[in-house]
């Protein structure tokens, strides 16, 4: 029986298929974490500011990611964007661009939570150092808000990972589309291909999430306590 | 400073002692933190431990109603072993109230609640009578009005008493005292220390860790000295702060007496 | 194409059907989720020995791998082995698989941050074990968790959203069957995000009352 489960990955290239498969849903991801780093951060710092509509508008964003499932919005973007702006845009970029906003939005809270919860005494004491405004942000508050929020940035890189397994639906050739391939071709031999290459796939992004989300209690343990 | 009346002094050796420890010892694994402990507790009488931070002073109350297990020796209630066998210990914590540095109230009951969750739950006593109680008990401390509060809205002083009354809820047979005040601001100590007086004015069985010099004086009938586990002294308050034997004593008051030591240097 | 609200009018009671699927199958497999969660911080607060690292092993997977992966496997990879799961039950217990971590988590920092004192102070006034845990480590445990279980409540019913891939009429299923059929794509993801704030908006602000509530009245604060 395992023999015969693993000779549906030796077949042809399957196992490099897949991990290939893998490899596009990956680069969504890491694109989306880039794209989330670049726009979430100044976000997060808008999300700090005493100016009420610009706290509303950062809010009410968030809360738009937030509230609605992540798949509606792929759905929202594949279907309408592309009729809005006249042209076919494919459903790779698509992805990049809904994970990338997404990523941003929870970024922009977790950048907020580390800014909100350093204690105020931190800004005083720098102050009563004699300490300049730049070098009171350099010296005293990036570090800290910097250690504040990687743990919980370094969390959402395996939300964006695990939550990108949904671009199939929208018609993305990854690992889940490369695998039901696998899955066609070899059932007539294999008959049990489908828990072999779905076992596989689930171990797959277990091997890629699990060391990314102890990295990230680590330095939570280290940094937050 | 309100007079005590004076109990039984150590030499007298009360017939019947309330609390009996012999031999007492315990290690934290490689740590020696007591060793062979003896000291008896007679009914109404007020012993107070006194020791450097770290002598074990509060591993030795924890022994006591099995909050830690005891390596060696005897604990004996009313003649009762409890280190020996199977010990019910949530019956024989009834009957040694503690109350603890931190108060330790519970910050999701109100003050009412946090006093009768032990009459009610581990004494299955009826809630008016219970109830009537705890109320008096309050009035007393003069937190009457209190009742419905939270532990958050209290202040340290508050809490404290609080926690005194909720031991004393369980009419105890003694109760153990770890470092009360050491935790409130100065203006509150007064406040929880007067509780602590009265009670032993009433001849409640006390047995107090305290880092309050004048307090120990003035309350205690027996001064034990605990430094790195044993027991270095045992005597009379008049006697262990004026007269005391041990040379390891004398050096401990003295260097709280900073008053007599700017005048040597001046 | 202009809008077509007699489209809307027609196909409405479609995503509502949907939605109270949606609804029961999410609070189902949520409910399951948060048994599973509560014994499992019990295990490992308590650390039973054995069952402990064995728990601790599944929070790891269950955190750390896709809903819609953990359902491909459920509905079409255990049929193969002589497990067949019906749809909903597929479904729900997916959604019990990957909630259960979460839920674990959420209780067990909960538990965690009620300090020992609590419990001394509890076997203090004479409390059996039992009674501790049910009048001291519990209501104190579940108001820390609170938020957090919360979060999860809403995190798992928007997960809901892929079980349309173990051919369940959800409506996601409803949604892509209409733009399928009709090409009236405005209409039908109209419909489907009203459908999804119907049920989540009431959801949110409730427990953000809720967790206010706590922060600032909890406990007399």
């Amino acid at each position: 029986m395992l023999a015969s489960a693993v000779s549906v990955f030796t077949a042809g290239d399957n196992l490099w298929r897949l991990l290939t498969g893998l490899g596009v849903a990956m680069q969504i991801a890491l694109l989306a974490v880039f794209f989330s780093l670049l726009l979430g951060i100044p976000l997060g710092v808008v999300m700090t500011s005493r100016r009420r509509v610009l706290f509303l508008a950062a809010r009410l964003y968030l809360d738009a990611w937030r509230i609605v499932p992540v798949l509606v919005w792929l759905f929202i973007f594949y279907f309408e964007l592309g009729r809005i702006l006249g042209i076919h845009i494919d459903a790779w970029l698509v992805s990049v661009l809904v994970f990338s906003l997404w990523g941003a939005a929870e970024m922009s809270d977790i950048v907020r939570g580390a800014i909100t919860s350093l204690p105020a005494g931190q800004v005083e004491s720098g102050r009563a150092l004699g300490l300049s405004n730049w070098q009171l942000q350099r010296y005293v508050i990036m570090p800290q808000v910097v250690r504040r929020l990687t743990p919980a940035a370094v969390n959402l890189v395996t939300r964006l990972i695990k939550t990108t397994s949904l671009v199939v639906l929208i018609g993305v050739v990854e690992v889940l589309k490369v695998g039901q391939q696998i899955i066609e071709n070899s059932e007539r031999n294999v008959p049990s291909a489908s828990f072999w290459v779905y076992g596989l796939i689930f171990i797959l992004y277990f091997i890629v999430c699990y060391p990314i989300s102890r990295l990230s209690r680590y330095l939570e343990r280290r940094w937050v306590g | 400073m309100v007079t005590v009346p004076t109990g039984l002094l150590a030499g007298e050796s009360p017939a019947a002692p309330i609390l009996a420890v012999t031999g007492l010892g315990k290690n934290f694994g490689e740590r020696v933190v007591l060793q062979d402990v003896s000291f008896q507790i007679a009914k109404g009488e007020v012993v107070v431990v006194i020791g450097p931070s770290g002598c074990g002073k509060s591993t030795l109350l924890r022994c006591l109603n099995g909050l830690e297990k005891a390596d060696a020796g005897q604990v004996r209630l009313d003649g009762q072993d409890l280190c020996q066998g199977q010990i019910k210990w949530s019956l024989v914590r009834q009957r040694i109230g503690m109350v603890f540095q931190s108060y330790d109230l519970f910050p999701h009951l109100t003050v009412k609640e946090n006093l009768l969750l032990g009459p009610l739950r581990a004494q299955r006593r009826r809630r008016v009578e219970a109830l009537a109680q705890a109320e008096e008990l309050l009035d007393r401390v003069g937190l009457l009005d209190r009742a419905e509060s939270y532990p958050r809205q209290l202040s340290g002083g508050q809490k404290q008493r609080v926690a005194i009354i909720r031991a004393l809820c369980m009419n105890p047979e003694i109760i153990l005292f770890d470092e009360v005040t050491a935790a409130l601001d100065p203006e509150m100590v007064a406040e929880v220390l007067e509780v602590m007086l009265g009670l032993a004015q009433q001849g409640m069985t006390m047995l107090i860790v305290t880092h309050e010099m004048d307090f120990a004086r003035g309350v205690a009938d027996r001064v034990i000295f605990l430094d790195a586990g044993v027991v270095v002294e045992e005597s009379p308050p008049d006697i262990f702060f004026t007269a005391a034997k041990s040379e390891r004593v004398r050096r401990f008051l003295d260097r709280r007496r900073y008053e007599r030591r700017l005048k040597t240097v001046g | 194409m202009a809008f077509d609200w007699n489209f809307v009018a027609k196909f409405y009671p479609l995503f509502l059907r949907a939605a109270w699927l949606t609804l029961w199958l999410g609070l189902l497999g949520t409910f399951l989720a948060s048994l599973v969660g509560f014994i499992g911080a019990i295990i490992t607060y308590a650390r039973v020995p054995g069952l402990n690292r064995l728990f601790r092993a599944y929070v790891e997977v269950s955190r750390n791998t896709p809903l819609l992966i953990q359902l491909f496997f459920l509905y079409f990879g255990l049929p193969k082995m002589g497990i067949m799961l019906e749809s909903r039950t597929a479904a729900m217990l997916g959604l019990a698989f990957l909630g259960g971590g979460y839920m674990a988590e959420a209780i067990r920092a909960g538990l965690g941050a009620v300090p020992p004192g609590q419990l001394e102070a509890g076997y203090a006034i004479g409390l059996t074990r039992a009674q501790v845990i049910r009048h001291v480590l519990l209501p104190q445990a579940f108001a820390v968790a609170m938020p957090a279980i919360g979060a999860n409540v809403i995190f798992l019913l928007k997960e809901t959203s892929v079980f349309s891939v173990v051919a369940l009429a959800d409506l996601m299923f409803v949604a892509k069957d209409l733009i399928g059929m009709y090409y009236r794509t405005n209409e039908a993801l109209l419909m489907l995000v009203l459908a999804y704030l119907l049920l989540l908006l009431p959801l949110s602000l409730l427990f953000y009352l809720w967790e206010r509530k706590l922060r600032h009245a909890g406990f007399g604060g």
